[in-house]
């Protein structure tokens, strides 16, 4: 009845202005957008009409405590809290809260220009907008860009996120958050309702969920079970496959565990056989003396007969089965009631586990084939290429500081560009000279001496001076920037107008050549948005201080340069519609 | 190449330098008054001597740049003993011969310098250094060393661009020293990409010196050495249909061509704009263009 798409949710509680409080008895109605509380009496004043933009969280009651409460929280501090008839309608209205505050917060307003042009509203699916939601929450730039712009109504939702299609789709897959772990409880003797035993030993799971209810109470399965292991602590092979023989349901527990044998091989399976590991003295388990991790080894190797194989145990294995399930951590996320269900829920988790496995043909291929181009015979390898150098991609925020040089160079170059050379000689004879000149060397040799000595040290004392003046504009630190030399906030400013200006530039050259109308108004209030932040520019670099207004200017060229352009081509673009609209009286 | 001996013992600092000479006779005689071939030679030649001074198992190459041609004209390796430089100056005259006699019938008096084939000469480089990588553990450490001076052909960026690349993935300076009049965008972006040093030396007279100081160093010591450094770099690239440097052009989204006007196909990749997956949008790459007025 709760499914994702429903529009509206209707339910029964009582409003309380206070967890004491023994509230309103009302219905309370969700919508998308905002969510009413109506009381069952008309004369109370209690009525409830809020929008889900004023909600900026809720809490609730976990399942199973006394009572079941909602409580809406808004930003100012005030509250609403709803106590529901059970858990599962709190649960239901508990989901919709959260997609609609998720929808709300969100705020994706178009501009609400319905042009021609069809743009689907985006049929944005929960996790979607879980997706972005959490891109601007980590990014605050992203965030900054997204609130001037799409909020600002300059561009819209979907064109937004369209260029950022690998920024979402990365964040989707993320690493494992880190889960609890279980108790390390290696002695305890009761059975404990997290599923510890369970998880360890999946014979005695296996055994609770075929003996208990039917055979026997849950009390008599842990007594034998207990048993058992007083039977194991006191290493007695023989007693224990006496009394296994006697009480079969003991036996379960006595015999080794076959299906952890399973597992055991299946991991074995999957451990990477091309994995260089090197041995040293330390990984010796032979020769020690000192066998089972500290505990004396029996030398009396009680040849035993091979009925009572099954009931031995190695306190090793133990421990590793045990070490295993505590690295593993929780499986099952769910807080569980009683043991029953949590012995199901394990062993759904490994049947699960079992079948993907068993699924996993393509990995066992692919592993194959890594072995066999692991182990290669070296001598019969090709020469080795040579190593190569990956490739790099470089931040874009390297190239800002480059910019600066490129306007410096265009600003002083075009002089000495323009001066080409000029080569009044014919080939021919240019050819004569060189071989001359070689010609010359051959039979005078080099001059002696190769260099002045004046020259000499005129040019170190020009290489020292380059030098030491670079270090001193460029920084001591090779990373350091002329952005960093600046005041904090001019900073700021400057790199978030070069980033605001990037995301408009981006969207305005690609909305060209302009063929429909939606494209022409996109790209008039693209240029419009342009426009504002110009002077916004002009006035950074006049308010800074004198000594860094060069640099700053130098900064802010380029932007002022690809602004210019882009308005240009703009008025250009206008110039020629309004002479074509000019021919053809029926305009577009 | 003589055949590498396994017991030799290569320090840090032993290097294989290429070096690629420009001989681009229109760009000498322009040149002549302020700086001739001769005294250029002798400085470069006596560079070089001193570079196989500096470690007896450093090598030289040296690989000359004409315009319808490039060869080399040196090898320091070649041979039982490790050659003089001045070995080189045979070499030399007959590349200028070779070079002379490939070039057109028609004078091109008075046109201008043309650019020489940088593109040819690094890529002769990379393949000779590729040959010493493959000849076993042991080699020098290679660097390319361009003492070039003709202007950038545009024809040459795409070929170029690919050599840079190819230096950058096979960890290989390319070191620029710029003795014509203007800056070379190439092998600023040359140097900067594949982390070489660039410098256009203000004295040419004083062009030993210059060698001596900055680009002698091997790679090892550049670790610990402060050279000089360029203010910044021209990123500028050419369109791919006429070669004409731009700075707003259109770029082909599938193979990323750059083109200045707007094209049906692109003739790269060969891919139909607006029809199948590649779209011309309009690039930005840079712009120098004087502001007009805004809106």
């Amino acid at each position: 009845m709760a499914d994702k798409q429903q529009q509206v949710v209707v339910k029964r509680a009582r409003h309380k202005s206070s967890v004491k409080d023994p509230g309103t008895p009302g219905v309370l109605k969700l919508t998308k957008d905002r969510f009413t509380f109506m009381p069952n009496d008309p004369s109370s004043p209690v009525k409830h009409n809020v929008e889900f933009r004023t909600i900026k969280g809720h809490k609730f009651t976990k399942d199973g405590t006394k009572q079941a409460l909602l409580n809406l929280t808004q930003d100012q501090g005030g509250n609403y809290i709803f106590e529901f008839e059970n858990f599962p309608d709190r649960n239901v209205c508990k989901d919709f809260v959260a997609s609609a505050i998720a929808l709300s917060g969100e705020a994706g307003r178009t501009v609400p220009e319905k042009s021609a042009v069809p743009i689907q509203d985006e049929q944005l699916s929960a996790a979607e907008m879980e997706r972005r939601i959490k891109l601007l929450q980590e990014d605050s730039d992203l965030q900054k860009l997204h609130k001037q712009f799409v909020i600002g109504g300059i561009l819209s939702e979907a064109e937004f996120w369209a260029t950022r299609k690998k920024l979402l789709e990365q964040n989707y897959s993320r690493r494992p958050k880190q889960r609890v772990a279980l108790k390390n409880d290696m002695w305890s003797t009761k059975p404990l309702a997290d599923g510890q035993i369970f998880a360890e030993k999946p014979a005695v799971r296996q055994a609770y969920l075929n003996f208990v209810p039917n055979k026997m109470t849950e009390k008599e399965f842990w007594t034998k079970y207990s048993r058992a292991e007083y039977l194991h602590s006191t290493k007695n092979v023989i007693a224990a496959a006496a009394e296994a023989a006697e009480d079969e349901e003991l036996a379960v527990f006595l015999k080794q565990d076959d299906m952890l044998v399973n597992e055991a091989r299946k991991k074995i399976r999957q451990v990477d056989p091309t994995l260089d590991m090197e041995a040293d003295e330390g990984d010796d388990y032979m020769h020690l003396p000192i066998q089972d991790h500290g505990l004396p080894r029996n030398d009396n190797k009680d040849v035993l007969d091979s009925q009572y194989e099954p009931y031995r145990r190695s306190f090793s294995q133990h421990l590793n089965q045990h070490a295993a399930v505590v690295l593993q951590g929780r499986v099952i996320d769910v807080e569980l009631g009683d043991t029953r269900s949590v012995a199901e829920a394990l062993a759904r988790t490994k049947h699960a586990e079992l079948a993907k496995d068993a699924s996993d043909v393509y990995l066992d291929k692919e592993r194959l084939e890594r072995i066999s181009r692991m182990t290669e015979i070296e001598d019969l390898q090709a020469p080795r290429d040579p190593a190569v150098a990956p490739l790099s991609i470089k931040d874009p925020r390297d190239y800002f500081d480059s910019q600066q040089a490129n306007a410096f160079s265009t600003l002083g170059d075009t002089v000495s560009g323009a001066k080409q050379l000029k080569c009044s000689v014919s080939t021919r004879e240019a050819y004569c000279s060189l071989k001359e000149c070689i010609s010359e060397i051959k039979f005078q040799g080099l001059t002696e001496p190769t260099i002045n000595s004046e020259v000499a040290f005129k040019v170190l004392n020009g290489l020292a001076q380059n030098i030491s003046s670079n270090k001193y504009h460029l920084g001591r630190n090779p990373n350091e920037s002329v952005l960093d030399s600046l005041p904090k906030i001019t900073r700021e400013e400057l790199l978030l107008h070069w980033s605001s200006i990037q995301e408009l530039l981006k969207h305005f050259w690609s909305s060209y050549p302009i063929t429909t109308k939606y494209l022409l108004t996109k790209a008039t209030k693209l240029k419009d948005a342009m426009s504002q932040i110009y002077p916004k520019l002009q006035e950074i670099k006049e308010s800074v201080q004198s000594d860094l207004r060069h640099q700053v200017s130098l900064l802010v060229q380029p932007m002022l340069q690809a602004l210019d352009a882009a308005f240009a081509h703009y008025d250009a673009d206008v110039q020629n519609r309004s002479a074509r609209s000019g021919e053809r009286p029926n305009g577009f | 190449m003589s055949p590498p001996v396994p017991s030799k013992i290569l320090t840090d600092d032993v290097s294989l330098l290429m070096v690629l000479i420009d001989s681009n006779p229109h760009f000498w005689s322009s040149i002549k008054p302020h700086f001739s071939f001769s005294k250029f030679l002798s400085h470069v030649l006596a560079f070089l001597n001193s570079i196989l001074l500096l470690n007896q198992l450093n090598q030289v190459v040296v690989i000359a740049t004409g315009i319808n041609s490039c060869g080399y004209v040196f090898d320091s390796s070649s041979g039982s003993v490790s050659q003089r430089a001045e070995s080189l100056l045979p070499k030399l005259e007959e590349f200028a011969e070779n070079d002379e006699s490939l070039s057109e019938r028609d004078d091109d008096s008075g046109n201008g310098v043309g650019s020489s084939l940088l593109s040819g000469s690094l890529s002769m480089a990379l393949c000779y250094i590729q040959r010493v990588f493959r000849s076993g553990p042991l080699h020098p450490q290679p660097r390319i060393i361009c003492l070039h001076g003709s202007p950038d052909g545009p024809g040459q960026y795409v070929a170029i661009m690919n050599s840079i690349f190819s230096a950058q993935r096979s960890m290989v300076p390319i070191d620029s020293c710029v003795i014509g009049i203007q800056h070379s965008a190439f092998l600023q972006q040359a140097s900067y990409i594949t982390g070489g040093v660039y410098l256009k030396p203000q004295q040419l007279d004083g062009l030993f010196q210059y060698l001596a100081t900055v680009f002698a160093t091997d790679l090892h010591s550049r670790n610990f050495l402060q050279l000089p450094k360029p203010v910044g770099v021209d990123f500028r690239a050419s369109c791919f249909c006429h070669k004409n440097t731009i700075d707003m052009g259109f770029i082909c989204s599938v193979c990323l061509s750059i083109f200045c006007k707007h094209q049906k196909k692109c003739s790269t990749c060969g891919m139909l704009p607006n029809v199948c997956r590649s779209i011309f949008g309009q690039a930005q790459t840079r712009d120098p263009s004087a502001s007009q007025q805004r809106k």
